[in-house]
Protein backbone atom coordinates (compact mmCIF):
# COMPACT_ATOMS: atom_id res chain seq x y z
CA UNK A 1 0.00 0.00 0.00
CA UNK A 2 0.87 3.82 -0.64
CA UNK A 3 0.26 6.62 0.66
CA UNK A 4 0.83 10.22 -1.05
CA UNK A 5 0.60 14.22 0.59
CA UNK A 6 2.09 17.25 -0.48
CA UNK A 7 4.55 17.00 2.10
CA UNK A 8 6.00 14.29 3.68
CA UNK A 9 7.57 15.34 7.52
CA UNK A 10 9.72 12.67 8.88
CA UNK A 11 10.06 12.96 12.87
CA UNK A 12 6.90 13.61 14.71
CA UNK A 13 8.40 15.96 17.43
CA UNK A 14 7.35 19.79 18.14
CA UNK A 15 9.37 20.90 14.29
CA UNK A 16 7.52 18.27 12.55
CA UNK A 17 4.21 18.76 14.42
CA UNK A 18 4.13 22.11 14.34
CA UNK A 19 5.03 22.54 10.36
CA UNK A 20 2.22 19.93 10.03
CA UNK A 21 -0.24 22.33 11.31
CA UNK A 22 1.07 25.04 9.54
CA UNK A 23 1.01 23.62 6.17
CA UNK A 24 -2.54 22.22 6.91
CA UNK A 25 -3.74 25.50 7.74
CA UNK A 26 -2.35 26.30 4.39
CA UNK A 27 -4.58 23.67 2.49
CA UNK A 28 -1.74 21.25 2.12
CA UNK A 29 -1.96 17.45 2.70
CA UNK A 30 0.52 16.42 4.84
CA UNK A 31 2.21 12.85 6.26
CA UNK A 32 3.90 12.92 9.44
CA UNK A 33 6.14 9.45 9.89
CA UNK A 34 7.12 8.86 13.59
CA UNK A 35 10.20 6.30 14.67
CA UNK A 36 8.58 5.37 17.98
CA UNK A 37 5.60 4.46 19.47
CA UNK A 38 4.90 7.27 20.41
CA UNK A 39 4.44 11.40 19.37
CA UNK A 40 7.01 13.68 20.52
CA UNK A 41 9.28 11.22 22.14
CA UNK A 42 12.45 12.34 21.44
CA UNK A 43 13.99 16.16 22.25
CA UNK A 44 10.41 17.26 22.28
CA UNK A 45 9.36 15.66 25.37
CA UNK A 46 12.81 16.13 26.54
CA UNK A 47 14.16 19.36 27.37
CA UNK A 48 13.86 22.09 30.03
CA UNK A 49 11.18 24.31 28.26
CA UNK A 50 13.08 27.80 27.86
CA UNK A 51 11.47 29.88 25.30
CA UNK A 52 14.29 32.06 25.45
CA UNK A 53 16.49 34.96 23.52
CA UNK A 54 19.16 35.69 26.29
CA UNK A 55 22.34 32.94 25.84
CA UNK A 56 21.85 32.59 21.92
CA UNK A 57 23.97 32.19 18.94
CA UNK A 58 23.19 35.61 16.86
CA UNK A 59 21.93 33.75 14.25
CA UNK A 60 19.76 32.46 16.41
CA UNK A 61 18.50 35.15 17.78
CA UNK A 62 16.26 36.84 15.30
CA UNK A 63 14.11 33.37 15.34
CA UNK A 64 14.03 33.48 19.20
CA UNK A 65 13.01 36.96 19.55
CA UNK A 66 9.72 36.49 15.93
CA UNK A 67 8.68 33.50 18.17
CA UNK A 68 8.44 35.12 21.41
CA UNK A 69 6.80 38.58 19.90
CA UNK A 70 4.46 37.06 17.46
CA UNK A 71 3.67 33.16 18.37
CA UNK A 72 4.62 32.53 21.54
CA UNK A 73 2.08 34.62 23.61
CA UNK A 74 -1.41 33.86 21.44
CA UNK A 75 -0.46 29.45 21.52
CA UNK A 76 -2.12 28.56 23.83
CA UNK A 77 -5.69 30.17 21.98
CA UNK A 78 -4.44 29.29 18.68
CA UNK A 79 -4.17 25.27 19.45
CA UNK A 80 -7.22 25.78 21.92
CA UNK A 81 -4.93 24.25 24.66
CA UNK A 82 -3.35 25.48 27.25
CA UNK A 83 0.53 24.83 26.75
CA UNK A 84 1.68 26.74 29.92
CA UNK A 85 3.85 29.79 28.53
CA UNK A 86 4.92 31.95 31.29
CA UNK A 87 6.79 35.45 30.09
CA UNK A 88 7.96 36.32 33.19
CA UNK A 89 11.89 36.93 32.67
CA UNK A 90 14.94 34.93 32.32
CA UNK A 91 17.57 34.92 35.42
CA UNK A 92 21.09 33.95 34.87
CA UNK A 93 22.79 33.48 38.58
CA UNK A 94 26.32 33.87 39.62
CA UNK A 95 28.19 33.41 42.57
CA UNK A 96 31.55 34.55 42.11
CA UNK A 97 33.37 37.32 40.39
CA UNK A 98 34.56 35.09 37.22
CA UNK A 99 30.46 34.08 37.11
CA UNK A 100 29.82 38.37 37.02
CA UNK A 101 32.27 38.33 34.22
CA UNK A 102 31.21 35.94 32.33
CA UNK A 103 27.64 37.10 32.53
CA UNK A 104 28.32 40.43 31.57
CA UNK A 105 30.06 39.23 28.45
CA UNK A 106 27.25 37.51 27.35
CA UNK A 107 24.85 40.52 28.33
CA UNK A 108 26.61 43.03 26.39
CA UNK A 109 26.94 40.78 23.48
CA UNK A 110 23.13 40.06 23.23
CA UNK A 111 22.52 43.51 23.86
CA UNK A 112 24.59 44.81 21.14
CA UNK A 113 21.91 42.57 19.31
CA UNK A 114 19.12 44.44 20.03
CA UNK A 115 17.59 42.18 23.04
CA UNK A 116 16.65 44.00 26.35
CA UNK A 117 18.96 42.20 28.73
CA UNK A 118 20.76 43.95 31.71
CA UNK A 119 23.40 42.95 34.17
CA UNK A 120 21.67 43.16 37.64
CA UNK A 121 23.39 43.43 41.05
CA UNK A 122 22.15 41.02 44.46
CA UNK A 123 19.26 43.34 45.59
CA UNK A 124 17.83 43.57 42.41
CA UNK A 125 17.73 39.59 41.62
CA UNK A 126 16.72 39.49 45.12
CA UNK A 127 13.70 41.56 44.36
CA UNK A 128 12.73 39.80 41.13
CA UNK A 129 13.59 36.73 42.94
CA UNK A 130 13.52 36.70 46.75
CA UNK A 131 14.27 32.61 46.89
CA UNK A 132 17.57 33.03 46.09
CA UNK A 133 21.00 32.30 48.04
CA UNK A 134 22.97 34.84 49.82
CA UNK A 135 25.89 33.15 48.00
CA UNK A 136 24.08 35.10 44.39
CA UNK A 137 26.29 38.06 43.68
CA UNK A 138 24.37 38.92 40.71
CA UNK A 139 22.73 37.80 37.56
CA UNK A 140 21.63 38.90 33.75
CA UNK A 141 18.43 39.52 33.26
CA UNK A 142 15.91 39.00 30.09
CA UNK A 143 12.46 40.57 31.14
CA UNK A 144 10.76 38.97 27.96
CA UNK A 145 12.48 35.45 28.39
CA UNK A 146 10.09 32.70 29.16
CA UNK A 147 9.03 29.19 29.30
CA UNK A 148 6.69 26.35 27.88
CA UNK A 149 5.59 22.92 28.49
CA UNK A 150 7.41 21.46 25.94
CA UNK A 151 5.12 18.30 25.99
CA UNK A 152 1.96 19.93 26.15
CA UNK A 153 3.01 22.04 23.56
CA UNK A 154 4.32 19.49 21.12
CA UNK A 155 1.01 17.33 21.75
CA UNK A 156 -1.28 20.62 21.31
CA UNK A 157 0.33 20.74 17.97
CA UNK A 158 -0.13 17.32 17.04
CA UNK A 159 -3.61 17.10 18.35
CA UNK A 160 -4.78 21.01 16.32
CA UNK A 161 -2.91 19.15 13.08
CA UNK A 162 -4.82 16.24 13.23
CA UNK A 163 -7.98 17.76 13.67
CA UNK A 164 -6.78 19.41 10.23
CA UNK A 165 -6.66 15.79 8.60
CA UNK A 166 -2.77 15.74 8.90
CA UNK A 167 -1.90 11.93 8.90
CA UNK A 168 0.39 10.80 11.78
CA UNK A 169 1.87 7.34 11.51
CA UNK A 170 3.86 6.22 14.55
CA UNK A 171 6.18 3.17 14.93
CA UNK A 172 7.54 4.32 10.94
CA UNK A 173 11.08 4.01 11.02
CA UNK A 174 12.36 5.49 7.89
CA UNK A 175 15.09 4.06 5.99
CA UNK A 176 15.61 5.81 3.24
CA UNK A 177 14.60 8.89 0.96
CA UNK A 178 14.58 7.62 -2.62
CA UNK A 179 14.79 10.40 -5.75
CA UNK A 180 12.56 9.65 -8.72
CA UNK A 181 14.26 11.72 -11.58
CA UNK A 182 16.49 13.59 -9.80
CA UNK A 183 13.87 14.71 -7.41
CA UNK A 184 13.10 13.43 -3.53
CA UNK A 185 10.37 11.90 -3.77
CA UNK A 186 9.73 8.86 -1.90
CA UNK A 187 9.85 7.82 1.54
CA UNK A 188 10.72 4.39 2.09
CA UNK A 189 9.58 3.19 5.88
CA UNK A 190 10.56 -0.58 6.88
CA UNK A 191 7.03 -0.89 6.08
CA UNK A 192 5.44 1.40 3.41
CA UNK A 193 6.04 3.92 0.51
CA UNK A 194 5.31 7.31 1.31
CA UNK A 195 5.29 9.90 -1.91
CA UNK A 196 5.19 13.53 -1.45
CA UNK A 197 5.96 17.30 -3.76
CA UNK A 198 8.50 17.77 -0.81
CA UNK A 199 9.76 15.92 2.05
CA UNK A 200 10.74 17.55 5.28
CA UNK A 201 13.29 16.03 7.09
CA UNK A 202 12.99 16.80 11.19
CA UNK A 203 14.25 13.63 12.89
CA UNK A 204 16.50 14.93 15.31
CA UNK A 205 19.78 12.94 15.45
CA UNK A 206 18.40 10.22 13.46
CA UNK A 207 18.34 12.81 10.38
CA UNK A 208 21.95 11.97 9.79
CA UNK A 209 21.62 8.49 8.73
CA UNK A 210 18.57 9.62 6.61
CA UNK A 211 19.83 12.36 4.84
CA UNK A 212 22.90 10.01 4.22
CA UNK A 213 20.57 7.43 1.82
CA UNK A 214 20.73 10.62 -0.70
CA UNK A 215 24.09 11.34 0.09
CA UNK A 216 23.86 14.55 2.79
CA UNK A 217 26.22 15.13 5.29
CA UNK A 218 25.40 17.36 8.19
CA UNK A 219 27.64 17.64 11.22
CA UNK A 220 26.53 16.68 14.27
CA UNK A 221 27.07 14.09 17.39
CA UNK A 222 24.44 13.71 19.78
CA UNK A 223 24.69 14.63 24.16
CA UNK A 224 22.58 13.51 26.66
CA UNK A 225 20.65 15.63 29.32
CA UNK A 226 19.16 14.65 32.45
CA UNK A 227 16.66 16.46 34.10
CA UNK A 228 14.93 16.12 37.96
CA UNK A 229 11.42 16.63 38.26
CA UNK A 230 10.06 17.52 42.24
CA UNK A 231 6.77 17.14 43.56
CA UNK A 232 4.26 19.85 43.89
CA UNK A 233 5.54 22.85 46.12
CA UNK A 234 3.63 26.09 46.90
CA UNK A 235 3.63 28.40 43.81
CA UNK A 236 6.79 29.97 44.30
CA UNK A 237 8.42 32.33 41.35
CA UNK A 238 8.01 31.72 37.09
CA UNK A 239 11.46 32.70 35.75
CA UNK A 240 13.18 30.57 33.90
CA UNK A 241 16.37 29.96 35.64
CA UNK A 242 19.96 29.57 34.68
CA UNK A 243 23.48 29.88 35.92
CA UNK A 244 26.98 30.99 34.84
CA UNK A 245 28.73 27.89 35.65
CA UNK A 246 25.67 25.89 34.03
CA UNK A 247 25.32 23.91 37.32
CA UNK A 248 21.51 23.63 36.61
CA UNK A 249 18.89 25.19 34.26
CA UNK A 250 14.76 24.98 34.54
CA UNK A 251 11.80 26.25 35.97
CA UNK A 252 8.78 25.94 38.08
CA UNK A 253 5.77 24.52 36.31
CA UNK A 254 1.87 25.50 36.50
CA UNK A 255 1.22 22.09 38.30
CA UNK A 256 3.94 23.53 41.30
CA UNK A 257 6.72 20.73 40.32
CA UNK A 258 9.90 22.26 39.76
CA UNK A 259 11.85 21.05 36.51
CA UNK A 260 15.40 21.22 37.17
CA UNK A 261 18.03 20.11 34.18
CA UNK A 262 22.03 19.86 34.45
CA UNK A 263 24.82 17.44 33.87
CA UNK A 264 27.22 15.20 35.94
CA UNK A 265 30.59 15.74 33.76
CA UNK A 266 30.80 12.55 32.56
CA UNK A 267 28.10 12.16 29.86
CA UNK A 268 30.53 12.15 27.22
CA UNK A 269 32.00 9.22 28.81
CA UNK A 270 29.32 7.31 30.48
CA UNK A 271 27.86 4.24 28.96
CA UNK A 272 24.72 3.67 27.55
CA UNK A 273 22.97 0.79 25.31
CA UNK A 274 21.81 3.02 22.99
CA UNK A 275 18.64 4.78 24.61
CA UNK A 276 19.02 7.74 26.45
CA UNK A 277 19.22 6.54 30.01
CA UNK A 278 19.85 8.41 33.45
CA UNK A 279 22.95 7.77 35.48
CA UNK A 280 22.97 7.58 39.02
CA UNK A 281 25.44 10.36 40.32
CA UNK A 282 24.11 12.93 37.76
CA UNK A 283 20.32 13.97 39.26
CA UNK A 284 22.93 13.68 42.91
CA UNK A 285 24.83 16.57 41.15
CA UNK A 286 22.08 18.37 40.00
CA UNK A 287 20.40 18.62 43.44
CA UNK A 288 23.54 20.19 44.93
CA UNK A 289 23.74 22.53 42.17
CA UNK A 290 20.32 23.32 43.05
CA UNK A 291 20.54 23.85 46.96
CA UNK A 292 23.89 26.21 46.43
CA UNK A 293 21.41 28.63 44.59
CA UNK A 294 17.81 27.40 46.43
CA UNK A 295 19.10 26.17 50.28
CA UNK A 296 14.78 26.54 50.42
CA UNK A 297 14.48 23.53 48.11
CA UNK A 298 16.53 21.23 49.75
CA UNK A 299 13.58 19.34 51.12
CA UNK A 300 11.87 19.10 48.13
CA UNK A 301 11.53 15.36 46.98
CA UNK A 302 12.24 14.50 43.78
CA UNK A 303 9.36 12.05 42.11
CA UNK A 304 11.59 11.20 38.91
CA UNK A 305 14.55 11.61 36.43
CA UNK A 306 14.59 11.20 33.09
CA UNK A 307 17.10 11.39 30.07
CA UNK A 308 17.17 12.62 26.50
CA UNK A 309 19.37 13.28 23.39
CA UNK A 310 19.92 16.19 22.20
CA UNK A 311 21.28 16.57 18.49
CA UNK A 312 24.23 18.75 18.31
CA UNK A 313 25.67 20.50 15.51
CA UNK A 314 29.32 20.99 15.03
CA UNK A 315 28.76 25.35 15.62
CA UNK A 316 25.75 24.14 18.18
CA UNK A 317 23.27 26.07 15.07
CA UNK A 318 20.51 24.39 13.34
CA UNK A 319 20.40 22.89 9.82
CA UNK A 320 17.24 25.19 8.44
CA UNK A 321 17.72 24.71 5.13
CA UNK A 322 16.66 23.43 0.92
CA UNK A 323 19.17 20.53 -0.86
CA UNK A 324 19.65 22.25 -4.20
CA UNK A 325 21.41 19.15 -4.68
CA UNK A 326 18.26 16.72 -4.35
CA UNK A 327 15.27 19.42 -4.89
CA UNK A 328 12.48 18.68 -3.06
CA UNK A 329 13.86 18.09 0.21
CA UNK A 330 14.05 20.40 3.37
CA UNK A 331 16.63 19.94 6.43
CA UNK A 332 15.09 21.18 9.68
CA UNK A 333 17.53 19.15 12.75
CA UNK A 334 20.81 19.37 14.81
CA UNK A 335 18.68 21.85 16.76
CA UNK A 336 21.51 21.72 19.31
CA UNK A 337 19.43 21.91 22.44
CA UNK A 338 17.60 24.81 21.47
CA UNK A 339 14.61 23.78 19.28
CA UNK A 340 12.13 23.94 22.08
CA UNK A 341 11.44 27.34 21.80
CA UNK A 342 12.45 28.75 18.63
CA UNK A 343 9.94 25.58 17.23
CA UNK A 344 6.70 27.87 16.37
CA UNK A 345 8.91 30.03 14.16
CA UNK A 346 10.85 27.10 12.38
CA UNK A 347 7.44 25.13 11.97
CA UNK A 348 6.24 28.68 9.89
CA UNK A 349 9.32 28.74 8.15
CA UNK A 350 9.24 25.52 7.34
CA UNK A 351 5.57 26.02 5.97
CA UNK A 352 6.32 28.84 3.79
CA UNK A 353 9.12 27.00 2.46
CA UNK A 354 7.60 24.18 1.83
CA UNK A 355 5.11 25.46 -0.27
CA UNK A 356 7.58 28.26 -2.04
CA UNK A 357 6.43 31.22 -0.28
CA UNK A 358 9.38 33.30 0.79
CA UNK A 359 10.29 32.77 4.36
CA UNK A 360 9.33 35.48 6.62
CA UNK A 361 13.03 35.56 8.54
CA UNK A 362 15.82 35.11 5.95
CA UNK A 363 17.38 31.47 6.80
CA UNK A 364 20.41 31.58 4.90
CA UNK A 365 22.58 31.34 8.14
CA UNK A 366 21.23 27.78 8.98
CA UNK A 367 22.09 26.61 5.47
CA UNK A 368 23.54 22.94 5.12
CA UNK A 369 26.61 23.50 3.31
CA UNK A 370 27.97 25.84 5.43
CA UNK A 371 30.48 23.88 7.80
CA UNK A 372 34.03 24.69 6.10
CA UNK A 373 37.43 23.26 7.57
CA UNK A 374 39.59 25.07 10.08
CA UNK A 375 42.18 26.42 7.47
CA UNK B 1 -6.93 -5.95 16.04
CA UNK B 2 -3.37 -4.94 16.63
CA UNK B 3 -1.50 -1.45 17.51
CA UNK B 4 -3.05 1.61 15.76
CA UNK B 5 -0.13 3.16 13.75
CA UNK B 6 -2.33 5.24 11.66
CA UNK B 7 -3.38 8.11 13.82
CA UNK B 8 -5.94 9.21 11.64
CA UNK B 9 -7.95 5.16 12.01
CA UNK B 10 -11.80 6.17 13.10
CA UNK B 11 -12.56 5.19 16.60
CA UNK B 12 -15.83 6.45 16.77
CA UNK B 13 -17.44 9.51 18.80
CA UNK B 14 -16.67 10.02 21.89
CA UNK B 15 -19.83 9.19 23.77
CA UNK B 16 -20.04 10.75 27.29
CA UNK B 17 -20.68 8.19 30.11
CA UNK B 18 -22.61 8.36 33.25
CA UNK B 19 -19.40 7.71 35.27
CA UNK B 20 -17.24 9.90 33.50
CA UNK B 21 -16.27 12.24 36.62
CA UNK B 22 -14.81 9.28 38.57
CA UNK B 23 -11.30 10.16 39.46
CA UNK B 24 -9.03 7.33 37.83
CA UNK B 25 -5.37 8.89 38.96
CA UNK B 26 -5.56 9.75 42.35
CA UNK B 27 -2.39 11.98 42.75
CA UNK B 28 -3.35 14.45 40.02
CA UNK B 29 -6.99 14.03 40.07
CA UNK B 30 -7.82 12.80 36.88
CA UNK B 31 -11.22 11.47 36.00
CA UNK B 32 -12.28 9.16 33.54
CA UNK B 33 -13.75 11.00 31.33
CA UNK B 34 -10.35 13.71 30.50
CA UNK B 35 -8.25 10.57 29.83
CA UNK B 36 -11.48 9.12 27.29
CA UNK B 37 -11.36 12.37 25.83
CA UNK B 38 -7.81 12.61 25.55
CA UNK B 39 -7.84 9.32 23.44
CA UNK B 40 -10.01 10.75 21.51
CA UNK B 41 -8.08 13.88 20.99
CA UNK B 42 -5.42 11.45 19.67
CA UNK B 43 -3.72 9.70 22.85
CA UNK B 44 -3.50 6.26 21.74
CA UNK B 45 -0.66 5.39 24.31
CA UNK B 46 0.27 5.55 27.87
CA UNK B 47 3.24 7.90 27.64
CA UNK B 48 0.89 10.05 25.81
CA UNK B 49 -1.35 10.05 28.35
CA UNK B 50 0.79 10.72 30.93
CA UNK B 51 2.33 13.27 28.49
CA UNK B 52 -0.78 15.52 28.24
CA UNK B 53 -3.33 15.01 31.15
CA UNK B 54 -0.18 13.98 33.84
CA UNK B 55 -2.15 10.76 34.74
CA UNK B 56 0.34 8.63 36.49
CA UNK B 57 2.54 11.17 37.00
CA UNK B 58 2.19 12.19 40.50
CA UNK B 59 3.74 11.15 43.58
CA UNK B 60 3.00 7.55 43.13
CA UNK B 61 4.45 7.58 39.30
CA UNK B 62 1.57 5.82 37.60
CA UNK B 63 1.75 2.68 39.97
CA UNK B 64 -1.94 2.46 40.90
CA UNK B 65 -3.34 3.93 37.95
CA UNK B 66 -1.36 2.33 35.01
CA UNK B 67 -3.74 -0.34 35.07
CA UNK B 68 -6.85 1.17 34.70
CA UNK B 69 -5.60 3.35 31.84
CA UNK B 70 -4.41 0.76 30.28
CA UNK B 71 -7.46 -0.76 30.14
CA UNK B 72 -9.46 2.47 28.73
CA UNK B 73 -6.90 3.09 25.88
CA UNK B 74 -7.61 -0.68 25.07
CA UNK B 75 -11.33 -0.50 24.77
CA UNK B 76 -11.91 3.24 23.39
CA UNK B 77 -8.98 1.92 20.37
CA UNK B 78 -10.70 -1.42 20.20
CA UNK B 79 -7.12 -3.42 20.62
CA UNK B 80 -6.23 -5.55 23.00
CA UNK B 81 -4.30 -4.29 26.52
CA UNK B 82 -1.87 -6.50 25.57
CA UNK B 83 -0.98 -3.98 22.72
CA UNK B 84 -0.95 -1.22 25.14
CA UNK B 85 2.96 -0.61 25.81
CA UNK B 86 3.51 0.23 29.22
CA UNK B 87 5.20 3.85 30.20
CA UNK B 88 9.01 3.95 31.15
CA UNK B 89 9.54 3.56 35.12
CA UNK B 90 11.47 6.04 36.05
CA UNK B 91 14.13 6.38 38.77
CA UNK B 92 13.70 7.02 41.90
CA UNK B 93 11.37 4.19 43.02
CA UNK B 94 10.01 6.52 45.89
CA UNK B 95 9.85 10.40 46.38
CA UNK B 96 13.43 11.44 47.93
CA UNK B 97 14.29 14.66 49.32
CA UNK B 98 17.07 17.06 47.74
CA UNK B 99 18.94 17.19 50.74
CA UNK B 100 19.58 13.72 50.92
CA UNK B 101 19.48 12.37 47.25
CA UNK B 102 22.47 15.48 46.67
CA UNK B 103 24.34 13.61 49.11
CA UNK B 104 25.46 10.38 48.05
CA UNK B 105 28.87 10.77 47.90
CA UNK B 106 29.64 12.08 51.44
CA UNK B 107 30.47 10.10 54.58
CA UNK B 108 27.75 10.85 57.26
Amino acid sequence: MGYRADVIIIGGGIIGNSTAYYLAQKGCSVIVLEKSDYIGNGGSSRNGGGVRQSGRDKRELPLAMYGVKHLWPNLSEELEMDVEYYQQGNLRLGKTEAHIKTLAGLTERAASLGLDVKMIDQAEAKAINPYLSAEVMGASWCPTDGHANPMLATLAYYRKARELGVRFMTGEEVAEIKKIKGKARQVVTTEDVYEGDTIILAAGYDSRDIAATVGIDVPMTRALLEVLVTEAQPAMFYQMLGTAAADFYGHQSTHGSFVFGGTSGLEDVNKDNGTPVTNSITASCICRGIMNYFPCLSDAKIVRTWAGWIDVCVDHVPVISPVEEVPGLILACAFSGHGFGIAPTVGTLLAQMAVGEAPVLDVSDFRYDRFKAKL
Amino acid sequence: MGKIKDRLTPIGEFVPQPDDDMIICRCEEITKGEIRQAIHDGMFTLTEIRRFLRAGMGLCQGQTCTRLVKGMIARELGISPLEVEPAAARAPMRPIKMIVLGNEGKES
